[in-house]
């Protein structure tokens, strides 16, 4: 193992993680639900009465995220993403994406951060399922072949 | 009433999403990338999050109504089944295979990139799919 220091960004990093941990613990202890995103988004496909503007609002905030933090944010904090795949792996990866995270009930948000901080046998088990696939995915396509 | 809690908890997550490194692909592939140039700048995602994370579920598990009286939602499902298993196995090859999860790319397409947007569809479409497909089997069953 080769670790990648010229990259390697603990202290944003961990601000950010700090940041996300606050957003969950609000939304548990004010909205009264788990922050998962996967489950947020699927409680719109189809909406139900009722139940369908918090997603809005919340999905509409996390859309000007990137606004927001490209005016204010110091320059050195702003980075331009690299997405490296074509459309087709985009494709498929955005297909199993959306089906893994509906059958298997939450993402990285849901079962990560929230399953793992009210310490749930559950999302340990879809955290460390999900982790492994990804490393494992990781490998095969830059080691393999 | 006026959802300005909900928006607020969405854009401060997306901004913690892009400090973090979360929103750039790149990065969360070289964390994925276990035995090659590693970056182990995620972990501290994680690791961040729950430290924070865990005091609340601790209260909140303690509670049973959220801070204005309102219903509290924790997830009562224990079990551990096939589904949990193979959707999550699911999700991370799609995660390892383009580094997108659906809180960042959601980010990323609001920020205004194509390839993002391509995968929401790709993503919406799967959801959907899935629901569907759910629905037919409920109905064959009963």
């Amino acid at each position: 193992m080769n670790i990648d220091w010229t990259h390697f960004t603990p202290w944003s990093s961990l601000s950010g993680g700090i940041i996300l941990g606050v957003a969950s613990a609000l939304f548990i202890l004010i909205n009264g639900r788990v922050l998962g995103i996967s489950g947020i988004l699927g409680g719109l496909l189809p909406p139900k009465s009722g139940d369908t503007f918090w997603r809005i609002a919340f999905l509409a905030g996390l859309f000007a995220a990137p606004w927001i933090f490209n005016a204010l944010a110091p320059s050195e904090l702003i980075t331009n993403p690299q997405i490296d795949a074509d459309t087709v792996l985009l494709v498929i990866a955005g297909l199993l994406v959306g089906i893994g995270t509906r059958y298997g009930s939450g993402c990285t948000s849901g079962h990560g951060v929230c399953g793992l901080s009210r310490m749930s046998p559950r999302s340990l088990v879809a955290t460390v399922s999900f982790m492994a696939s990804g490393f494992l995915t990781v490998y095969l396509a830059r080691h393999l072949f | 009433m006026l959802r300005v809690f909900e928006f607020l908890a969405g854009l401060l997550f997306g901004l913690g999403l892009i400090l973090s490194g979360m929103t750039n692909p790149a990065k969360v592939l070289s964390f994925l990338d276990l035995f090659g140039q590693w970056d182990p700048s995620l972990a501290f995602v994680m690791g961040g999050a729950i430290l924070v994370g865990i005091f609340a579920f601790t209260l909140a598990k303690k509670r049973t109504t959220n801070f204005f009286g309102g219903a509290l939602h924790l997830p009562k499902a224990s079990h551990i089944d096939k589904r949990l298993v193979i959707g999550s196995l699911m999700f991370g090859v799609g995660w390892g295979l383009a580094g997108f999860c659906p809180g960042p790319v959601l980010v990323s397409m609001a920020a205004g990139h194509e390839k993002a947007l391509i995968f929401v569809i790709a993503m919406l479409i799967g959801m959907v799919g899935f629901e569907i497909a759910e629905r037919t089997m409920r109905n064959k069953k009963a």
